[in-house]
C-alpha cells in the first residue's frame, strides 16, 4: 500500500468496530502493531498510562488473555453469551505523515454492551494512532477516552 | 419482607436471605452498623493542606472530610447549617481560608465553626445564636481518628473506642505502611470506580472466601497459563530463548487465582473481633511478587523489622464493614452501599513514600487487571454476585450455609487462627453484624453531639 488516502484510514477504523461488533476476536487483534496498545483511561485528562488508573492498559498479551478468556467455556459472565455494538460518527483524520507513515484519526462513537439482561450504553471518543507496517494500517495505539471515565461503571466485557 | 426483629436473621451457622434484599434491614444497618463501625473514610495525603477537602457518603451520611488549620482532620456532615445544601461536590476540593455554601454565602472555618452569613442585620433581635444547631455551624460526623494517614470515623459511641475496635489490624496497617522505607504511603493514581447490583455483604463476604477462585475464576487463570504459554513458545521458536526473568508481572499477578485448594487452605487466616479479618496470614497469592527494594528496607527499619514487612503479604485485611487491604500490592477497596441490592466499590492505589515507582505501577497494574469495571477477573466475580442477589428470592430454601469449618468441639472465638477456606471468616463477620445491629441507645449520635467540643487527634 502506498500512502493511504484519508478513505484508507476512515475504512480501517470502522472496520476494526465492525470486528468488534461481530466477535472476530483474532481478526481484530491482528489489526495491532506487534507493539501496539490498547488503553482506556479512568480520566478524560489522563497522560501517563503506568501512574495513573486506568480501566484497561492491554498489550499484545493481555489482549491474548482477555480474547481467550471470552471464548472460555468456564466464563462465566458470558452466559448467555453477551453482545457489543458500535454506533460510530464518521472519524476524522487529525494528522497524517505519509513519510513517516503515522496517522492520528478521532471517532466519536456510542458504544452498547448487552450482557445477562442488562444493557449498558456509553458514549465516548476513540482515538487512533495508525501506522504503515510491511505496507498495512496497523493500531500502534487505540486510546478510548470515555464520557463516564471518572464515573462509576458496571462491568464492561469486551473492547469497546 | 418485614421483620420485627432483623437480629433472627443471622443465626451461628446460617444466614436469612432477607438480609440481603430487604429495604427494612438495609436501613436498620444504615442507622446501626455503618454508624456504630469505625469506618475508612479517606487517607490523609488526599487533604495536604488545610481547607483542602474530600466530600464522600459514609453509610447513608453526606460527609466532607476536611484538613483543618492546626494540621488535624475533622470529619463533618456536608450539609450547610442553614438551609441544607451541600458544601462541596463529590470529590475532591480546595478552600480558601473558609468553607463557603455556594447557596447564600454562609461561611465556616476549617473546623465547621460558623464564621460568617450575609446580611447579618437580619438576624438581629432574632433568637438565633444562643439556641439553634445552624448558629453552631457544621455538625460533625461523629468521632475522629488517624492511624499512619489512614481516617476513621464513627457516628454513634456506644461500642469500644478506636485503637481497642480496630486492635491487632492496627499492627497489620503498620506492617503494610512500613513498605515504605519512610513509613508513609499516599494515595497515588487516582480511583476506580464500580456498581454492583448485589447487597454490600455479598461483596465483602467474597473478599474472604478462598473456596471459589478454582470454579469462579478457571475462565481467566485458563486463559493466562494458556496465552503465556504460547507466548513464550513463539519466543522461544523466533530463536529467543526463554525469558531468564520469567513471566511479566501482570502475568505474575494473574496466574496465583489457579492456585488449588490446598494452597488456599494453607495460607491460614486470623477472625480478629468486631468483624475484622487477615486472609493469607502464612502466604497468599501476592507472596510471589514484591514491588519493594528490600535493601531500602533493611536500611531504613533494620534487618528484623524489614523481614516481618516482606513476609506479610496477607490476601485481604478486612476493616469490616468498609474496607479491605492488600499489602502487595498496595492497593485498597472500599465499600459504599448504596440500596439493598446496590454497593458502590471504589479500587485505589497506594504510593510508598521514598520507593521507586515500580510499586506505584504494580498497584495501578493490579487493579486493572482485577477491580476494574473492565478486569478481566472481576466479571466471573460480579456476575456471580448479581445472580445471588436474584436467586436469593427462591422460596424453598431461605438460608444461606456458612457451614464448612464449623466444629463443635473447635471454639472460634476472636482472635483465633483458622484455615483459609473456613467459613468461619463469613461466621465471624456475621457475629460483629448481630452486635452491631442491636437496637440504638438514644444519646449516643454524633447528632447528639452538635453542641460539644469537636476532637481529632
Amino acid at each position: 500500500m502506498t500512502a493511504p488516502i484519508r478513505e484508507q484510514l476512515v475504512d480501517f477504523v470502522v472496520h476494526e468496530a465492525r470486528l468488534l461488533d461481530e466477535q472476530r476476536w483474532d481478526e481484530w487483534s491482528a489489526l495491532f502493531a506487534d507493539d501496539g496498545w490498547y488503553w482506556l483511561p479512568a480520566s478524560p485528562a489522563a497522560t501517563d498510562p503506568l501512574r495513573e488508573a486506568a480501566h484497561l492498559y492491554d498489550d499484545r498479551l493481555l489482549r491474548e488473555v482477555r480474547l481467550r478468556r471470552l471464548r472460555s467455556p468456564q466464563a462465566h459472565s458470558q452466559r448467555p453469551p453477551g453482545r457489543g455494538h458500535h454506533l460510530l460518527q464518521t472519524p476524522t483524520v487529525l494528522a497524517g505523515d505519509a513519510v513517516a507513515g503515522i496517522f492520528e484519526l478521532l471517532t466519536p462513537f456510542f458504544y452498547t454492551e448487552l450482557r445477562a439482561g442488562h444493557t449498558t450504553t456509553l458514549p465516548g471518543t476513540a482515538r487512533h494512532t495508525l501506522v504503515l507496517i510491511d505496507g498495512a494500517l496497523r493500531i500502534r495505539l487505540k486510546r478510548v477516552d470515555l464520557l463516564h471515565a471518572d464515573q462509576p461503571l458496571p462491568a464492561v466485557e469486551f473492547y469497546l | 419482607m418485614e421483620h420485627s426483629d432483623p437480629l433472627a436473621l443471622v443465626r451461628p451457622h446460617e444466614v436469612h436471605r432477607d438480609l440481603y434484599r430487604c429495604p427494612r434491614v438495609f436501613e436498620l444497618e444504615m442507622q446501626r452498623l455503618w454508624a456504630r463501625a469505625w469506618l475508612y473514610v479517606g487517607h490523609d495525603s488526599q487533604v495536604p493542606e488545610p481547607g483542602d477537602h474530600v466530600a464522600l457518603n459514609l453509610g447513608a451520611q453526606p460527609v466532607l472530610m476536611v484538613r483543618r488549620d492546626d494540621g488535624g482532620i475533622v470529619v463533618l456532615h456536608n450539609r450547610c447549617a442553614h438551609r441544607g445544601a451541600p458544601l462541596a461536590p463529590e470529590g475532591p476540593g480546595r478552600a480558601q481560608r473558609l468553607l463557603r455554601c455556594p447557596y447564600h454565602g454562609w461561611a465556616y472555618r476549617f473546623d465547621g465553626r460558623l464564621a460568617g452569613l450575609p446580611q447579618r442585620a437580619g438576624y438581629d433581635g432574632v433568637d438565633f445564636e444562643a439556641s439553634t444547631a445552624a448558629a453552631r455551624g457544621l455538625t460533625p460526623y461523629g468521632e475522629v481518628a488517624v492511624h499512619r494517614g489512614f481516617v476513621f470515623a464513627r457516628a454513634r459511641f456506644d461500642g469500644p473506642g478506636f485503637e481497642a475496635a480496630l486492635g491487632e489490624l492496627l499492627g497489620a496497617l503498620d506492617l503494610i505502611c512500613d513498605r515504605s522505607p519512610r513509613g508513609r504511603l499516599r494515595v497515588a493514581g487516582g480511583v476506580l470506580r464500580s456498581v454492583v447490583r448485589a447487597n454490600w455483604k455479598l461483596y465483602l463476604e467474597n473478599v474472604n472466601d478462598a473456596v471459589h477462585p478454582p470454579s469462579t475464576h478457571a475462565s481467566v487463570t485458563d486463559a493466562a497459563g494458556a496465552a503465556w504459554k504460547a507466548e513464550a513458545a513463539s519466543a522461544a521458536g523466533a530463536g529467543v530463548g526463554p525469558n531468564a526473568e520469567g513471566p511479566p508481572l501482570a502475568m505474575r499477578q494473574l496466574l496465583p487465582f489457579g492456585s488449588g485448594f490446598e494452597f488456599f487452605d494453607r495460607m491460614g487466616a486470623r477472625l480478629l473481633p468486631h468483624g475484622h479479618s487477615i486472609l493469607g496470614t502464612q502466604h497468599s497469592i501476592h507472596s510471589g511478587y514484591s514491588a519493594q527494594d528490600a535493601q531500602a528496607l533493611r536500611d531504613a527499619h533494620g534487618e528484623q523489622r524489614a523481614c516481618q514487612v516482606l513476609a506479610f503479604a496477607p490476601q485481604n485485611v478486612v476493616f469490616y464493614p468498609s474496607m479491605a487491604l492488600k499489602g502487595s500490592p498496595q492497593v485498597m477497596r472500599v465499600l459504599r452501599p448504596l440500596a439493598p441490592d446496590r454497593t458502590l466499590v471504589e479500587a485505589w492505589a497506594f504510593e510508598p513514600e521514598g520507593a521507586g515507582p515500580q510499586a506505584l505501577q504494580g498497584a495501578l497494574l493490579y487493579n486493572r487487571q482485577v477491580f476494574s469495571p473492565l478486569s478481566m477477573v472481576a466479571h466471573d466475580d460480579l456476575h456471580l454476585f448479581e445472580g445471588q442477589q436474584r436467586s436469593l428470592a427462591a422460596d424453598g430454601n431461605p438460608w444461606v450455609s456458612l457451614h464448612r469449618g464449623a466444629r463443635p468441639d473447635v471454639d472460634q472465638a476472636p482472635p483465633c487462627d483458622v484455615g483459609g477456606l473456613d467459613e468461619g471468616l463469613l461466621r465471624n463477620q456475621y457475629r460483629a453484624w448481630l452486635d452491631m445491629m442491636r437496637p440504638v441507645v438514644p444519646g449516643t449520635s454524633g447528632a447528639d453531639l452538635a453542641s460539644a467540643p469537636r476532637t481529632a487527634p
